[in-house]
């Protein structure tokens, strides 16, 4: 038997060889670099590295070539993918520069798993094959389960992070599960094969195939907080370190998102009326089960955890259409949810101190009075996420429903629309308290640095660019998809 | 002025630019910002005074027409235009928006800046939907109106303003997403039948819709705009609103914030849907009506005067649904003129309400009484705005009124008949609430030291009371702008309801046959 030797394609992985590199880098800092520089050293080289892995990931846009075997494989979706988990390493990285000084979290550590985590992510969207798949998966989700744990003498932190790692270590075996599954059925593990086998004249649709299907969605649902398989977001995004939850609830769900839109986009596509009916009600029940129980959160941290599940169920809007335009429309929202949510993620961190981090309601009472750009901008970034034009937030959910509308999926149009009212309400109570309401507690300082106004200033860039002129960006979220079809 | 002067970009993106130029002044100078603003919103009225006076009175055509692309690809582009209705309404805008500021001088004293920035936002929000001809940059002005409106009602407000400020947000945002969908629903209905897939609204006036299809997507465009005229019953929002709303927020939203949903009515959803619309004037002919009258009767047992008048704003507008969907000349610019008096002479009763409110800190009737003997020339003010929205001869109500009963008169003698019912509950609430207020003795020890209007306030008073004469007594000088736009208009919805009864005929007796 003659084993194949793969020709070693490492000119096609340098942002993936650079992100690893920063990431060995930051953790050798942290075990020979002077303790005082630590922080500072260790960020800037992950922002370097991200930066750099950035450029050679942009210059390897239009390629389309699969190479290590076709278990990997370059191609705009993924590059587009792979730009966004850079865009999250960079701006997590901005606003944990002083974030993690405040908290006293382990720093050398922390960019690490940060980096580790950003490159499971770019493996997870560039793979072609579900073993690969999985690999990005854990590389990224064992990264995080130690980053939620991370400030340390919080027992929520930790119970955060345990609870992360027990049900995602679930699901992942469900996930798994799955591909044996399909594996069992097709004999392959690579998702484009599985595509060709499915096309195929002999195909027949076996109940394993079917259950094997399921129990993705299960693995990938968890990934991207959809109902039912969410119940972990609140105390996890709420326990872990708000850096982190800014990390979460974009990088890994865009991550998951990516690779939940390959498998099923090109491996099951065939199969999309047998699984979009599935889709359908996960999406309609995120949407209204995240929006209904936002409403009654009196913790801001909280409420965008809930938040961002009902914007996973905007995001599996288009999801269930399976055309060109659909998926268009969920990279871009993705895109547009990452600024706006890192952005409101920022202003929980800047009215947090030191063990405390007054994330209540209560606490941003009067804020406008005290600090009237740090409002501005917490009300820009929420009537964003509440889908007021002209934020990019609107746009995004422009280009969502428009997809739905398009191929004639009126009621889970409406059932959106619905549901961005309902959702209106618990971001506009925020702004209520900053805006409308006097300020309870003593006067407090924040702990304002530069890097933390960069991150905010960058975020409300992006939404304004991408609600008034969106065409570039769409543009680029289309090539991104020409994959599919 | 050159043509190709954009002069409704201009007058959309100035009180924008202005706003902006607000945030950079100052924070402690709180006169240079009251006077920055006054500047800004006098400038625009300036601007938009050639509108007026180069409009071309004889054509049904869109004028100052702008047309740019944005988004190609999508067919969104950024076109605006405006005929002899928006005209008057954009007109009517800056108007009013001038005077909010005056009236804003003394009584807004916290957040000064963020204050007249919101307002100034509103003014470009509000222009911007009243030009716009393309549905997306439409929407996008009408939804970003409400977020300068929440924070003036819920920032400056009274007591209970945030439950309002929510409340009418809410209601406002249910409506207008619905209208969303709608609005894609039709751009692919269309797209799909011609290729051309466009959001431009005179390219989609051509959509052939099946009926059913009409149906819907006209009652997802009249839930939003009902919402917002309000209609009955979709009305409660409004007292709300209004009572808890700073003297110039009840103003801009009486005066130009509640004719949106008009004039959406007319621009968008009867044009669209024509078949729709045949089937849906009863009803809203109906739903009007009983505005009317509800509004008049909920008048009458109000005991707070800025609740008595946003009830009034809901029997006024139930006139102009009634005079618009009348579909008949009179009816049409009658209901067009009434939305300008309405403008005129609530935001007038609104302002005097504030100047009073002003001085004693309470609204309740009952804590007035006499107040004509130690504020003889506010009383005089407010007889003459009173009397012009109980529509007496010689004032601007008159003219709009009784156009709008004509036209009710004549597209059904039963509406005509209850709709005058409403003129003499009108005069009821009006002058009870008029002589409770002025006349009798002065009952209690707080109200004899009043003192009477300032120069400001009677300069308030006295522009607006100036457009009550004018448009009372040359109504012509208003009528003739939109005498061709309303022929044109009136026009194409009777052959295009005209067109669709024909085709329906048919369909119907066959599915009757099988």
């Amino acid at each position: 038997m003659v084993v194949k030797i793969p020709e070693l394609a490492f000119g096609f992985i340098i942002p993936e060889i650079i992100i690893t590199v920063s990431a060995f880098i930051t953790l050798l800092l942290a075990a020979f670099g002077r303790r005082e520089s630590i922080g500072a050293m260790a960020g800037a080289v992950a922002l370097t590295g991200a930066g750099l892995a950035m450029i050679f990931t942009f210059a390897s846009w239009d390629t389309d070539t699969s190479i290590f075997n076709s278990l990997y494989t370059i191609d705009n979706f993924g590059t587009f993918f792979k730009g966004l988990a850079l865009i999250v390493a960079m701006l997590v990285t901005l606003l944990s520069l002083s974030y993690v000084e405040r908290e006293a979290i382990v720093k050398g550590e922390y960019y690490s798993l940060l980096l580790f985590g950003v490159l499971g992510m770019m493996i997870m969207v560039s793979s072609n094959h579900f073993i690969t798949i999985f690999i990005g998966l854990e590389v990224m989700s064992i990264a995080v389960y130690v980053l939620c744990g991370l400030l340390s003498g919080n027992s929520r932190s930790a119970e955060a992070s345990l609870k992360y790692f027990l049900l995602g270590a679930f699901t992942t075996a469900f996930l798994l599960y799955g591909m044996a599954m399909i594996y069992a059925t097709t004999g392959n593990l690579d998702i484009r094969a599985i595509a060709n086998h499915v096309v195929a004249g002999d195909f027949v649709l076996t109940p394993m195939f079917m259950i094997g299907i399921a129990l993705l969605v299960v693995g990938f649902g968890f990934k991207t907080a959809s109902v039912p398989f969410h119940m972990w977001t609140p105390d996890v995004y709420q326990g872990a370190p708000t850096s982190i939850t800014a990390y979460m609830a974009t990088g890994i769900k865009a991550a998951a998102f990516g690779a939940f839109l390959r498998v099923f986009y090109t491996a099951f596509m065939p199969l999309l009326a047998h699984w979009s009916g599935m889709i359908w009600l996960i999406a309609v029940a995120t949407m209204t089960l995240g929006n209904i129980t936002a409403l009654v959160q009196d913790d801001v941290k909280r409420m965008l955890a809930y938040s961002s599940i009902a914007h996973a169920g905007y995001i599996l809007i288009p999801f269930v259409i399976g055309d060109q335009v659909s998926s268009a429309s969920i990279l871009f929202y993705l895109l547009v949810y990452t600024f706006m949510n890192i952005g409101a993620f920022t202003i929980v961190i800047l009215l947090g101190r030191k063990g405390a981090e007054n994330s209540g309601i209560e606490s941003y009472a009067g804020l406008a009075g005290r600090h009237p750009l740090i409002a501005l901008s917490m009300s820009i970034f929420l009537l964003s996420l509440a889908g007021i034009p002209p934020l990019a937030g609107f746009m995004g959910k422009f280009y969502v429903l428009s997809a739905a509308v398009k191929a004639q999926y009126y009621w889970l149009a409406v059932i959106g629309v619905l549901n961005s009212v309902v959702a209106v309400y618990y971001y506009l109570r925020v702004i209520m308290a900053m805006y409308f309401k006097d300020s309870t507690g003593e006067f407090r300082r924040t702990d304002f640095s530069p890097a933390y106004s960069v991150v905010i200033i960058i975020s409300l860039w992006a939404l304004f660019h991408m609600g008034v002129f969106p065409r570039d960006f769409l543009l680029i979220a289309q090539k991104s998809v020409g994959i599919f079809m | 002025m050159d043509l190709t002067f954009p002069l409704l970009s201009a007058l959309i993106f100035f009180p924008l630019t202005g706003a902006l130029l607000l945030m950079l002044l100052p924070r402690r100078n709180a006169l240079l910002i009251k006077v920055s603003a006054l500047l800004l919103t006098l400038a625009e009225f300036a601007l938009s005074l050639p509108l007026f006076f180069q409009f071309n009175e004889k054509t049904a055509a869109m004028q100052f027409v702008e047309q740019r692309e944005w988004y190609p690809e999508w067919g969104i582009s950024y076109l605006l235009g405006i005929d002899g209705i928006s005209m008057l309404l954009v007109m009517l805008t800056t108007f009013i928006t001038v005077l909010c500021i005056l009236c804003s001088w003394e009584s807004i004293k916290d957040k000064i800046k963020e204050y007249y920035v919101s307002f100034l936002l509103l003014e470009t929000a509000m222009i911007g939907a009243l030009c716009a001809l393309d549905l997306v940059l439409f929407y996008i002005f009408w939804e970003l109106m409400l977020i300068p409106m929440y924070l003036l009602i819920g920032v400056w407000g009274g007591p209970n303003r945030i439950y309002a400020a929510v409340k009418f947000f809410l209601f406002t945002m249910v409506g207008s997403v619905l209208m969303l969908v709608a609005i894609m629903a039709l751009y692919f209905h269309y797209g799909g039948e011609t290729g051309l897939y466009t959001f431009n609204v005179f390219d989609l006036y051509k959509a052939n819709l099946p009926v059913v299809k009409q149906y819907w997507l006209f009652a997802a465009f009249a839930l939003s705009f009902a919402i917002k005229v309000p209609m009955f019953p979709f009305h409660t929002w409004l007292p709300d609103a209004h009572t808890e709303a700073p003297t110039a927020g009840s103003v801009i939203l009486a005066a130009v914030l509640l004719k949106m949903g008009v004039y959406g009515f007319l621009r968008f959803a009867m044009p669209l849907f024509p078949a729709a619309l045949v089937a849906a004037t009863p009803l809203i002919s109906w739903l009007a009506i009983i505005g009317i009258i509800y509004g008049a009767v909920m008048c009458i047992m109000q005991t707070d005067l800025k609740r008595l008048i946003a009830y009034s704003s809901v029997s006024h507008l139930g006139y102009v649904m009634l005079g618009i969907f009348a579909l008949n000349m009179q009816g049409f610019q009658g209901g067009i003129y009434q939305m300008l008096n309405h403008g005129i002479s609530t935001g007038g009763l609104f302002l005097i309400v504030g100047m009073i409110y002003e001085r004693r800190h309470t609204r309740m009737i009952a804590d007035f009484g006499g107040l004509s003997k130690v504020m003889p020339r506010l009383a005089v003010f407010f007889m003459i705005i009173t009397l012009s929205s109980i529509a007496l001869p010689g004032t601007n109500g008159f003219v709009g009124e009784f156009l709008i009963l004509l036209g009710a008169f004549r597209s059904n003698m039963l509406y005509g008949v209850l709709a005058a019912t409403g003129v003499i509950l009108g005069a009821v609430y009006m002058l009870w609430m008029f002589q409770r207020v002025m006349f009798g003795k002065i009952t209690r020890e707080e109200n004899t030291r009043l003192p009477d209007l300032s120069k400001r306030e009677a300069a308030i008073l006295g522009a607006v009371v100036l457009f009550v004469f004018l448009m009372g007594l040359y109504p012509g000088a208003f009528l003739r702008k939109m005498d061709a736009s309303a022929a044109d208009y009136l026009n194409y919805i009777q052959a295009k309801t005209a067109a669709y009864t024909a085709v329906e005929q048919v369909p119907i007796r066959q599915a009757k046959a099988e």
